[in-house]
C-alpha cells in the first residue's frame, strides 16, 4: 500500500476531529452478526421456558450460542476502544445523544453480564455447562440454591431488559434511517449503502 | 404538523412502519413466553393442579428419600455407546425414592406409583440423570394426552363417577391409553421399593464410536422379589410404610437393580411413548446399581437435584419422543420454583427447619 491511497482513506474516514466518519469493517460486521444472535438468543431463552417440544434442542443451542456472544462482545469492545464510534450530528439534541451513548454502553454492558449470569445459573445449579455433546465449560458459580435463586432471576430480568432496550435501540436507528435521515444509520450499514445514500443527501 | 423538527406530513409512513415493526417484535415475545395467548405451555402445565403444602417441595412426587450407592458396569453396554458410565468400573450414584402423589405429606398407601430417580456422575464429569415410574410405558403419545386423560377420568361432581361421554371422547381421541387404564385398573400395589421395577419409559439412542446409532429403551429390574399389597393390607398400612421399610432393609444389605437395555428392531416406534416394544426385543444388561444407605430428603445433595431425564452423557442422544421434551420443561419449572423458595429463605420443613409452633 502507498502513502497516497493511505492518505486518501484516512481522509474519507474520518473528520477532523479525528473520528471515524463510519464504523469500521470489523464492527459493523460483529454488530450485524451479533444483532441477529442477540435477538435469537432473547426469543430461544423465552421459548425454552415454554414449548412443550423444543426445550431439549433450544438449551443445547442456548449455551454455545450465548457462550458465543461472550467471545464475540470481547473482541467487539477492544475494537471499539481502539477506533471510537463515528460523532454524531451536530444538530442532534443533547438527550438524545447523551441517551444514544448511554445505552450503546448499557447494550454493551448486557452482552458481557447475560452470558456470564446464564453460565452461573447453570453452575449454581449443578448443572454442566455444555457446548457440544462431552464438551463443558467448568463451573463460574459454587452449586448452592442461594445461588441459584439469584443469579436465575438476575438471568430472567436482565434478560427482559434487554429485550426492551434492543426494542428502543432499534426505534431510534429506524428513526434515523426513516424520519431524520440524517446518515446515522448508514454509519453501520455496508460502503455500497453509505456512499449511494451520501449522494442521494447532497 | 411538526412535532419537535419531525415532519408529520412527511413522516407519517415511515413513524407508522417504525411502529408496526416495533409491536410486531413485542407481540411475538410476549407470545413466545406465553404472557399472550390461551396455549398450554411448559409454565401452565401443572397450573390446575393445587399445591396445598409447604414451599420448597417437589411439584409432584413431594415425598422423598434419598439415596446413595454405585453403579457397577458390566462392559456390555460400551460396544454400543461410548459413554464413560458404560466403561468404567464403578460410578457413583445419588438418587431419590418417592411416591407418585402430589404432597410431601400424603399417605404411602395413597398412589400405586412408586418411583426412582437417580444422577451418575462418571470419572470424567459427565452425568447422566433419570427420573423413572414402576409403569412400563405412558398413556398417551404426547403430553397434552395426559391432561386431557386427567380431565376425562376425574370424577363428576354429581355422580362421583367420571363422565362416559368424556371418558369415550378422550378414548376416540387417544385410543392407545385404552390399555394403559385396563392395566392401571388392575395395577398390583407394589408393598416395597426394593421390588419395583423403575420403567425410563422413553426411547435414547446409544451412540457407538464409530458412529453407529442403536435406539433403547431400559429399567431397573430389581435383584430383590417383587412384593403386593392385598387390599386389607394395603387399607392397613401405616402412612410412611413404604419408606420405612427400605431404611430398614438397607439396615441389613444394599440393595439391587440391573439396568436392562431393551434393543428397538428396524421399524420400533422410537418416539411414542406410549409403544412399548415386543418383549422378544434382544436385551442387554448395561450394569447394577447397589443403592447403599438412604437419607433424608432435606439433604441439599439430592432435594437441590433436578433428575432432569433429558440430561444424558455423551454417547448417548434423546429421541424425539414429545413426552421427553415436555416433561424437561415441566421439570424445570418445578425446579425454579422450589430453588426460588429455599434460595430466598422461604422454605422450612423442605429444608429441615421446622415451622414455628
Ligand atoms: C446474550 C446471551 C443470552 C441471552 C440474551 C439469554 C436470554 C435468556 C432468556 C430470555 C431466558 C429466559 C428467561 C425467562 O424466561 O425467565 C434465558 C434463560 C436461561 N439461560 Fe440464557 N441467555 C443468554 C446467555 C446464556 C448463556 C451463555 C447460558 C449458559 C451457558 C444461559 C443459560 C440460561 C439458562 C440456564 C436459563 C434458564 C433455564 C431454566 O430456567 O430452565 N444463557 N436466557
Ligand atoms: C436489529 C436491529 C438493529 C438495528 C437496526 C441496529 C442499528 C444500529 C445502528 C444504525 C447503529 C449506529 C448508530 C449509532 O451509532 O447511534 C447501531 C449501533 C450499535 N448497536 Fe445496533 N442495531 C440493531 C440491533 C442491535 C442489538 C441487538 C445490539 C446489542 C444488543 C446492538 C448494539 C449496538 C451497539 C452497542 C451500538 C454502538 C456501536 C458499537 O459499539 O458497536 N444493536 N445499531
Ligand atoms: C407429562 C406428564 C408428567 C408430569 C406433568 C410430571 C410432573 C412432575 C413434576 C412437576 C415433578 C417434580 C420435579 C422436580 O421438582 O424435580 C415430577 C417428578 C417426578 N416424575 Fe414426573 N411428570 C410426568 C411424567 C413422568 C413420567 C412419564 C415419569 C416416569 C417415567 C415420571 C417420573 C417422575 C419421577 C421419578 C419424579 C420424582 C423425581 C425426584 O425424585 O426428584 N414423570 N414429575
Amino acid at each position: 500500500m502507498t502513502t497516497e491511497t493511505r492518505t486518501v482513506t484516512k481522509t474519507s474516514q474520518a473528520n477532523e476531529a479525528g473520528q471515524p466518519e463510519r464504523f469500521n469493517l470489523l464492527a459493523r460486521l460483529l454488530h450485524w452478526t451479533m444483532a441477529a444472535a442477540i435477538i435469537a438468543m432473547l426469543f430461544i431463552g423465552v421459548a425454552m421456558m415454554t414449548s412443550l417440544t423444543w426445550r431439549p434442542e433450544l438449551l443445547d443451542l442456548h449455551q454455545p450460542l450465548g457462550i458465543a456472544i461472550l467471545l464475540l462482545a470481547i473482541v467487539r469492545l477492544v475494537n471499539r476502544l481502539r477506533h471510537g464510534a463515528p460523532a454524531l450530528p451536530a444538530d442532534i439534541p443533547r438527550w438524545q445523544v447523551i441517551s444514544a451513548k448511554a445505552s450503546h454502553w448499557v447494550l454493551y454492558a448486557l452482552m458481557f453480564s447475560l452470558p456470564l449470569l446464564g453460565w452461573g445459573v447453570r453452575s449454581a445449579g449443578g448443572w454442566p455447562v455444555t457446548m457440544l455433546p462431552g464438551v463443558t465449560l467448568p463451573p463460574i458459580a459454587p452449586t448452592h440454591p442461594v445461588w441459584y435463586a439469584v443469579l436465575r432471576d438476575a438471568h430472567g430480568l436482565l434478560a427482559w431488559l434487554l429485550f426492551a432496550v434492543v426494542l428502543m435501540h432499534l426505534c431510534a436507528a429506524l428513526m434515523h434511517a426513516w424520519v431524520r435521515r440524517d446518515g446515522v444509520f448508514s454509519t453501520m450499514t455496508p460502503g455500497g449503502l453509505y456512499h449511494r445514500y451520501r449522494r442521494n443527501r447532497k | 404538523m411538526k412535532i419537535g423538527d419531525i415532519d408529520l406530513k412527511r413522516s407519517w409512513p415511515a413513524l407508522a412502519g417504525i411502529g408496526a415493526i416495533i409491536a410486531v417484535l413485542a407481540a411475538a415475545f410476549a407470545w413466545t413466553s406465553g404472557l399472550l395467548g390461551q396455549r398450554v405451555t411448559n409454565m401452565t402445565f401443572l397450573e390446575d393442579t393445587q399445591h396445598d403444602f409447604p414451599a420448597g417441595y417437589r411439584r409432584a412426587h413431594g415425598k422423598g428419600m434419598c439415596f446413595e450407592g454405585v453403579f457397577r458396569s458390566s462392559g456390555e453396554a460400551a460396544k454400543y455407546s461410548h459413554a464413560s458410565v458404560f466403561a468404567q468400573p464403578e460410578t457413583r450414584a445419588i438418587g431419590r425414592f418417592s411416591i407418585g402423589s402430589m404432597s410431601p405429606y400424603a399417605a404411602d398407601n395413597s398412589t400405586s406409583t412408586v418411583s426412582m430417580a437417580m444422577m451418575l456422575t462418571a470419572d470424567n464429569g459427565q452425568q447422566w440423570r433419570m427420573k423413572m415410574n414402576n409403569e412400563p410405558y405412558f398413556p398417551t403419545r404426547d403430553a397434552p394426552g395426559f391432561l386431557e386423560m386427567m380431565k376425562a377420568t376425574a370424577p363428576d361432581p354429581s355422580t362421583g363417577n367420571p363422565n362416559p361421554q368424556q371418558l369415550a371422547a378422550f378414548l376416540a381421541e387417544y385410543p392407545e391409553a385404552r390399555k394403559y387404564m385396563e392395566a392401571d385398573a388392575v395395577k398390583p400395589w407394589a408393598s416395597s421399593f426394593a421390588g419395583a421395577t423403575y420403567y425410563a419409559i422413553h426411547a435414547y439412542y446409544l451412540l457407538a464410536e464409530d458412529g453407529r446409532r442403536q435406539a433403547m429403551r431400559w429399567w431397573l429390574r430389581p435383584h430383590a422379589a417383587f412384593t403386593a399389597w392385598s387390599d386389607e393390607e394395603r387399607a392397613g398400612a401405616s402412612h410412611d410404610a413404604l419408606f420405612k421399610e427400605v431404611g430398614q432393609r438397607l439396615t441389613k444389605a444394599p440393595l439391587q437393580w440391573d439396568i436392562v437395555m431393551q434393543l428397538a428392531a428396524p421399524g420400533d416406534p422410537v418416539d411414542d411413548p406410549s409403544q412399548p416394544w415386543p418383549e422378544t426385543r434382544q436385551q442387554v444388561v448395561a450394569g447394577t446399581l447397589e443403592v447403599q444407605r438412604v437419607f433424608d430428603q432435606t439433604d441439599g445433595v439430592c432435594r437441590d437435584v433436578n433428575f432432569d431425564p433429558t440430561l444424558i452423557p455423551a454417547g448417548m442422544a434423546l429421541s424425539n419422543d414429545p413426552v421427553l421434551a415436555t416433561r424437561a420443561g415441566i421439570y424445570a419449572h418445578s425446579y425454579n420454583s422450589r430453588l426460588h423458595e429455599i434460595g430466598y429463605g422461604k422454605a422450612t420443613d423442605a429444608v429441615g427447619k421446622k415451622t414455628a409452633q
